[in-house]
């Protein structure tokens, strides 16, 4: 049975890592053992790390909106955040247009939100030497933070707007990202929902209708929210609204949102006269 | 939802329902035919017509009528190489009345000259259903092993059927019955735990009227 509240995810962490009751769950729901399901979770991060390792500067997407941000990104010099940041901005870029480049990535939980788990997680394993088996145990929160998300609100733009997407994708990584560093569930939770307190509205626009502009630009939102967050988190801020209270905002905010803002391509920054001219060309 | 419903696919970008979904109907469509489609005709609809291209759907669905995977590098060049194996393809958008916005219509043919129509949607996160085939509605999602069986609409034929596959041991998960008129054709989709073996098939072939039976196997994607 998949988890429906974080409140049970935090209730069946207390006699396990919250990671492993994670895996436990995915294993009774599957009528998978262990080996299984870690071994399918290990294949997704080492797409993951690929979705990255694979871009080429020079691919252009079909419209030609995306391509080369990210070597741009890369190449800067004396960024305002700094080397670490940089690093996760320009994979957030690059994951994101090699999604738009029909290149290949890991949906997590979407395509076009492709590049937050990716940007926060591959510069951290780096930075500081984490072990790939601690980056998978990071993948299984977000899968657990993810599923509650899912269940409660919604994980499409054409339902609940970018907030559902780039938010939680960025709920996600912030949660795994506190299990990167050693924090408590509690943390974890907390982290998840500042993240998503954070982008409650955020709308889907695409301009076009394509997963292109804004949405590459977002994932680098989507990964500098979920730092900030998990740091907040491991310094002890909690969120004063519990984490399924707010997902269940974000649900009801996706609920009111009109049609044009949940990836129809007609409202928002697609609704501009210059958005409106790239969709006619 | 599985936690690999929330983590995953790994896919060729940029859309889960616009690309891979794509992939999936065009790969579904191949398997229910059985073989290599010589000539594909490839409508689209709604938001996959009006979307399609800059998602790259058209070069997905013909990916996936390829055998390709969602997560083939060789999608973008799936036109391409369609020429190269001989299929026709032709690519046309318009209105599917009361269709799901991401469906497309592809009627596909092989060198036996065998043709079908199959209409499918995109549900979401490559999730895909088939809508009709040979425009009798079905609804399915090919993820279980499934039968598709056309009969005469006439009493005993479902219980025939149940008993064979309950003589084999086959679990049935769900069970749909649709039929053009009382008394005309039926489609019975069955959708099974396990995958079925071919004296099974062979025998519910054969059996008194049933017209057409058709087996998709589980999906090998990872």
């Amino acid at each position: 049975m998949a988890f429906t509240s974080v409140r049970s995810l935090l209730e069946a962490a207390e006699s396990t890592e919250l990671w492993r009751s994670v895996l436990a769950d995915d294993c009774r729901d599957r009528d998978a053992d262990e080996a299984e399901s870690m071994g399918k979770m290990t294949a997704l991060w080492r797409a993951m790390e690929r979705s990255a390792a694979e871009y080429e500067p020079a691919r252009r997407s079909p419209s030609g909106l995306s391509g080369g941000q990210g070597a741009k990104m890369a190449a800067a010099a004396g960024t305002l955040c700094g080397r670490f940041m940089q690093r996760v901005i320009a994979t957030a870029l690059m994951v994101g247009e090699q999604n738009a480049c029909m290149g290949r990535i890991v949906a997590a939980p979407t395509a076009g939100a492709s590049g937050v788990l990716p940007a926060v997680l591959l510069p951290l394993r780096d930075r500081d030497g984490l072990s790939d088996e601690r980056m998978v145990q990071c993948l299984y929160v977000a899968a657990g933070f993810g599923q509650v998300i899912a269940t409660r609100a919604s994980i499409a733009g054409a339902e609940g707007g970018c907030q559902a997407e780039i938010g939680s994708a960025s709920a996600m990584a912030a949660a795994a990202l506190v299990h990167a560093r050693g924090g408590t569930a509690e943390q974890m939770a907390a982290a998840c929902a500042i993240a998503l307190q954070n982008v409650m509205g955020l709308v889907c626009d695409p301009v076009a209708g394509l997963v292109e502009e804004p949405c590459v630009k977002r994932n680098v939102m989507g990964a500098v929210n979920a730092l900030a967050c998990a740091d907040m988190a491991l310094a002890g801020i909690a969120s004063a609204i519990p984490c399924d209270q707010v997902i269940d905002a974000m649900a009801a905010v996706g609920r009111a949102m009109p049609a044009a803002l949940r990836e129809t391509g007609e409202g928002g920054l697609a609704a501009t006269p210059a958005g409106r001219k790239i969709a006619e060309r | 939802m599985n936690i690999f419903d929330i983590m995953g696919p790994v896919m060729v970008g940029p859309s889960s329902s616009h690309t891979a979904g794509a992939v999936r109907i065009g790969r579904t469509a191949r398997r229910l035919l059985g073989s290599q489609p010589v000539r594909a005709d490839i409508l689209l609809h709604g938001s996959f017509a009006a979307t399609g291209a800059g998602h790259g759907t058209d070069r997905a669905i013909v990916a996936g009528l390829l055998g390709m995977a969602p997560d083939d590098p060789d999608i973008p060049k799936s036109l391409w190489l369609a020429e190269g194996v001989g299929m026709a393809v032709t690519i046309r958008t318009g209105e599917i009345r009361n269709a799901h916005p991401n469906t497309a219509l592809l009627t596909v043919t092989n060198t036996e000259e065998r043709t079908l129509t199959v209409s499918a949607s995109s549900l979401g996160g490559g999730r895909i259903r088939v809508n009709a085939i040979d425009g009798m509605e079905a609804a399915f999602s090919g993820e279980y092993p499934t039968l598709i069986i056309r009969n005469e609409d006439r009493p005993g034929i479902l219980s025939e059927v149940t008993r064979a596959l309950g003589d084999s041991g086959a679990n049935i998960a769900t069970v749909q019955l649709y039929r053009d008129r009382r008394g005309g054709l039926a489609v019975t989709v069955i959708e099974c735990d396990e995958p079925l073996d071919q004296r099974l098939l062979n025998e519910l072939a054969g059996l008194d009227g049933v017209v057409r039976c058709t087996y998709l196997d589980r999906e090998k994607e990872d």
